[in-house]
């Protein structure tokens, strides 16, 4: 009986100790202020601030990595990516290297907001919600609905269609809540994928195809016979970088780097070598923003 | 032939990623294995205790893991970590952590349950015998218990190993993420990738669990 009991009070101990020596294994970015704990946690700052970072000498960047073209890996395992150019471009102005971090669209401002990351560039819609929970720079893209139609008979306006001709939406998708709430007169073929909604549109259902607006640009120059009739509809929302909250210096210097970039045109030269292959030339206007102030 | 996009897998050093995204995921499953294996017969050990106390918070911690799905515990010790304590731990770092409390917990009432499915006249007649304390359980009870805790064992063991696809959630690079990443970065030039690469995915996975079940299979016959 003894003999057990000293055995699991080992056994215990030894646990203990493996979780202690596991959790602390990373322990050495602690923000937490130890030696004054009055401040508590609140009072030093999870992000890294301009400074900080150039110190360091190397930044955090979230990107996506299977968002072609936006960001992705390459076949050697390489960041590329209309996003991934630009952060690129961001490192080099500052003189840090990146190191660049997969995210997920989920899980974006618990990296900010944790201080994982110092920059989110992982196409990133500007919303009041998000604005509530990090700091957006100024916009680098547009994002919208678009509407895709066959050659024969090409939507031009929403209001001159049919009150027979059906429009195809993805259920869950902003084209749905969008369409809905603005011509709840228009009739909806909703589908649950883009698997089964580019296969009915191909096979004659509908008299349009509603998406973002990159979505169908990019489906009518993969397939022959359908224009992109309405490139640019609803609530033409932007795509911004974005920092923790509160993370003013490395804000500003983005801002004032990005204005020296607009002057440069570096954002319609960044499109031409990451998005006009899924794109095509014409939609540069569209889809790029440049120098325009948050 | 259906066309499976497999030419994705031989671009670049691909093939090669695929194999390090493999080995960052059964690399975080086999330590976690490893370390809750025997943490995990400890608990179940206590978990038998007549203790209240014991008793209390031991099942305190098992349901507690057990009522978390893994993508909350992921993030809790991600995420949570940091807003609470300050502590910036690595992506596979938290995984670990996560994979060994929860395969500590599962394991814990797994022998648990394995123990307290021993006759009590195993103890008695061992007692009666004149084994020890420590003699009964190392020569009786643990050798009957281990063949029970067989095949449950290895079914937590590949649970884990396949559960490792959710820590992309948490920014490590692991077979799946590799995977997404090689199919979306061909998705103009090769639109069939997924099949292909999926299926690739699902042999690598067959060969990382099969020999856990096949030598779990072997043992089971030997003590037969």
């Amino acid at each position: 009986m003894k003999n057990f009991k000293k055995w699991t009070g080992i056994g215990l101990a030894l646990a203990l100790a493996l979780t202690g020596s596991l959790a602390g294994c990373g322990n050495k970015a602690a923000v937490v202020d130890k030696e004054n704990p009055a401040k508590g946690t609140e009072s030093k700052e999870i992000f890294r601030t301009l400074d900080e970072i150039k110190e360091d000498g190397t930044i955090n960047i979230g990107v996506f990595s299977d968002k072609n073209p936006f960001g992705y890996v390459d076949e050697n395992g390489d960041y590329k990516g209309y996003d991934v150019y630009f952060a690129d471009r961001l490192a080099e102005d500052l003189g840090v290297k990146v190191n660049y971090v997969s995210t997920e669209a989920a899980n974006r401002i618990e990296y900010l907001q944790t201080g994982k990351v110092d920059m989110i560039l992982a196409n990133f819609t500007v919303t009041d919600e998000r604005r509530e929970e990090v700091d957006f720079a100024s916009p680098y893209m547009n994002v919208a609905l678009g509407v895709v139609s066959r050659n024969d008979n090409v939507v031009k306006s929403l209001d001159e269609l049919g009150a027979d001709d059906k429009i195809i939406v993805i259920s869950g998708t902003t084209a749905e809540t969008w369409l809905t709430r603005n011509y709840p007169d228009i009739l909806l073929q909703k589908f649950d994928s883009y698997a089964t909604a580019k296969e009915a549109f191909e096979n004659g259902t509908g008299i349009a195809w509603a998406n973002d607006n990159t979505e169908v640009i990019a489906f009518s120059l993969q397939n022959d016979g359908y224009t992109v009739g309405i490139p640019s509809l609803g609530s033409n929302d932007t795509i911004a970088p974005a920092v923790t909250k509160g993370n003013t210096t490395l804000l500003e210097w983005i801002n004032e780097d990005m204005e020296k970039l607009g002057k440069e045109q570096f954002f319609r030269k960044d499109y031409e070598e990451t998005l006009a292959g899924t794109y095509g030339d014409e939609y540069k206007d569209t889809l790029v923003v440049e120098g325009v102030q948050q | 032939m259906p066309d499976l996009g497999l030419e994705v897998l031989f671009k670049g050093s691909n093939f090669i990623r695929l194999l390090g995204g493999l080995f960052t995921a059964v690399k975080i499953s086999l330590v976690s294995i490893a370390v809750s294996i025997p943490l995990g017969i400890l608990l179940g050990i206590l978990m038998t205790r007549k203790n209240i106390a014991v008793r209390f918070f031991t099942k305190l911690y098992l349901e507690f893991i057990r009522i978390m799905p893994q993508l909350v515990l992921l993030f809790l010790v991600f995420f949570g970590t940091t807003r609470s304590m300050g502590w910036n731990l690595p992506g596979e770092g938290a995984s670990m952590i996560v994979f060994v409390l929860w395969g500590t917990a599962e394991m814990g009432d797994l022998v648990r349950g394995a123990l307290v499915s021993i006759p009590k006249h195993q103890y008695e007649s061992s007692q009666a015998l004149g084994f020890r304390r420590g003699q009964i359980y190392f020569y009786i009870i643990l050798p009957q218990t281990l063949r029970r805790l067989m095949p449950l064992s290895i079914n937590l063991i590949t649970r884990m190993i396949k559960t490792t696809s959710l820590i992309l959630m948490i920014g490590v690079v692991e077979v799946l993420k590799v995977g997404q990443q090689m199919i979306e970065a061909n998705r103009m030039t090769s639109p069939n990738a997924a099949f292909g690469v999926f299926f690739v995915i699902f042999i690598l996975y067959f060969i990382i669990c099969w020999p856990f079940s096949a030598a779990a299979g072997k043992l089971e016959k030997k003590w037969s």
